[in-house]
């Protein structure tokens, strides 16, 4: 039994350390931030004492906290289905192998390497809502090719603007889809295209039939992983709209909550919400990805 | 490729098809060029020809002013970046490796479901550990600075560095480990001779990744080292365009000049960056 125990016991002990800080950065300070969100801690004076779910239920009639909800929930619906057609297109059209296919791949992954922050300094210029005489950016571009009518207020228009600040968000992450796509086409054997082939399926029938239904779980990572990216996004609207109201989202209202209205608790009750959503869509998928491992 | 039984019509088709095919991924190549295209343009003009009217037309006389003026605003951020993504990534990449070997070839009982618990940590909004993490800090003495922001670095970038040197690791044969161990090594010293010295790709992955996490992290920068004098370059080029006074010309100029590093990254090793990528959807 010693001996069994030896060859484990080293291994353990090497990792625990790492295992500590995990435990305690994830989920004790997850467990402080709640026990904030339930105290009476709404001013620069740390107040940790016990007010219960006081600060939840306000949030429930405030009206900016639905109104960033609404605005997020438009801003996920477009960027998912924006970067996940962008992405399968993109993979579509380089999957059979074209030529140059490595230069395609580059440039459509690549805004990936930049943060949102310098990318957002570009996409606030090129989506400036002045109009007429003023305008620049995609507006000048619209009025120069003939296409006035194209011209808008992007970002700032009161329903849609969301959905104009998912462009920037669609235009970076799209090439993250399109990889896992391609990913995935890679990963079917080719003996399965062949079959369909030799019974005479069209090319049609051989992608509706065959290639579409293999690529299902990656369909279930993209949208996974573009899901929670989408919930969290705070980075883009700080850059986009800095802290003007009408692009208003949980992430960006937390962070006023605490650095402008030094409201802690208000503050850690978001994150809480924003944490809630966020596990909904992340934990099942860590639990199918731990049970298909172990198959 | 043409064979002589593919007649005239079905060839004009295949050709119509393909070009249809390259012209939609040229397209593509465009869409994801423009923004570039915009800056590097306005970046390069002199401040009277930023008007909007002229903002797609190509700079009459070429200038570097606007970006010597953005790299005298923004070097201190530079300085600052470097000096959290260089060291922190290095260390992520130990911390990982190690981890990584463990949880791959030297594994302990629920070795798997404490894995898994510990990668939910690379998907939380860190908004909900933030406001205990700055008082931690505080209390610590860390906040405010760039070595407390790479502590928090490296800290919730444990899962995914160890997740890739996990993966990595997996392919190493077990023979391997089992000979080196018949011959008295241990797990240290067989992760000295045998697993360390084949571990290059994926301490390569790791650093990029979190080298470019860290660079073009905003939310913790911000939240950790406020003050636009000490903190990242995403915090001064944020506080200096956020504003608006600054012309385009210089804001622009400093995207690009903040962009630059981890753009040459991923020039250089854009193979080993979409390997990260792959593993934070959890492919491998």
């Amino acid at each position: 039994m010693k001996r069994v125990t030896s060859t484990w016991l080293p291994g353990l002990l090497l990792i625990s350390p790492s295992l500590i800080a995990v435990g305690i950065f994830v989920y004790g300070m997850i467990g402080w931030n709640i026990k904030v969100s339930l105290s009476n801690w709404h001013t620069v004076v740390e107040d940790n004492s016990y007010a219960g779910f006081g600060t939840y239920r306000d949030l429930m009639d405030d009206e900016r906290f639905t109104a960033a909800w609404e605005n997020l929930l438009t801003f996920t619906v477009v960027f998912i289905v924006g970067t996940m057609v962008m992405g399968l297109i993109m993979a579509l059209l380089l999957e059979k192998g074209v030529r140059a296919e490595g230069f395609f791949r580059s440039v459509y992954l690549f805004p990936m390497a930049i943060s949102f922050i310098a990318s957002g300094i570009v996409w606030r210029w090129l989506m400036n809502p002045a109009p007429g005489e003023r305008a620049s950016g995609l507006n000048v571009l619209f009025s120069k090719v003939g296409l006035d009518s194209l011209q808008n207020p992007w970002w700032q228009d009161q329903k849609w603007g969301m959905a104009a600040m998912a462009m920037p968000a669609i235009w970076q992450m799209s090439g993250y889809v399109m990889a896992l796509f391609l990913a995935g086409f890679r990963g079917i054997p080719d003996e399965l295209r062949e079959a369909a082939r030799m019974d005479g399926a069209t090319e049609g029938q051989i992608y509706r039939h065959v290639i579409f239904p293999q690529l299902r779980p990656v369909a279930l990572s993209a949208l996974i992983i573009v899901g929670h990216i989408s919930l969290k996004v705070f980075d883009l609207i700080v850059a986009v709209a800095g802290q003007q109201i009408i692009a208003d989202v949980p992430a960006v209202y937390m962070w006023q909550s605490v650095f402008e209205a030094q409201d802690y608790a208000k503050g850690a009750a978001i994150a809480t919400c924003l944490l809630l959503f966020v596990a909904v869509l992340v934990v099942p998928y860590l639990v199918y990805t731990f049970r298909q491992e172990k198959r | 490729m043409a064979t002589p039984a593919v007649t005239g019509a079905a060839r004009a088709r295949l050709i119509t098809a393909r070009t249809v095919k390259y012209l939609l991924l040229l397209s593509f190549v465009l869409v994801v060029a423009m923004p570039v295209y915009v800056l590097l343009v306005t970046s390069f003009k002199p401040l009277d020809e930023i008007d909007p009217t002229r903002a797609w037309d190509l700079p009459s006389t070429w200038t570097t002013d606007a970006w010597s003026t953005a790299y005298d605003q923004l070097k201190t951020g530079l300085g600052n970046s470097l000096m959290l993504a260089v060291p922190g990534s290095i260390i992520s990449a130990v911390l990982g490796s190690l981890n990584g070997y463990v949880l791959a070839k030297w594994r302990f009982p629920g070795a798997d479901l404490v894995f898994t618990i510990c990668l939910f940590g690379m998907f939380i909004p860190y908004q909900a550990v933030m406001i205990p993490v700055v008082k931690v800090l505080t209390e610590v003495d860390l906040y405010g600075n760039i070595w407390g922001l790479m502590m928090v670095h490296v800290i919730y970038g444990i899962p995914i560095s160890t997740l890739i040197f996990r993966n990595y690791y997996a392919s190493i044969p077990n023979e391997l480990i089992e000979s080196a161990r018949v011959d008295g090594a241990g797990m240290l010293r067989t992760y000295a001779w045998i697993v360390l010295p084949n571990s290059a790709p994926a301490f390569v992955v790791v650093i990029i990744w979190q080298f470019t996490s860290m660079w073009n992290d905003f939310l913790f920068a911000v939240f950790l080292v406020p003050s636009a004098q000490d903190s990242t370059v995403t915090v001064a080029l944020n506080n200096l365009t956020g504003a608006n006074v600054v012309p385009f010309n210089q804001q622009m100029a400093g995207a690009l000049l903040a962009s630059l590093p981890t753009l040459v990254v991923y020039i250089l090793l854009g193979r080993f960056f979409m390997r990260g990528l792959m593993a934070g959807a959890l492919k491998s």
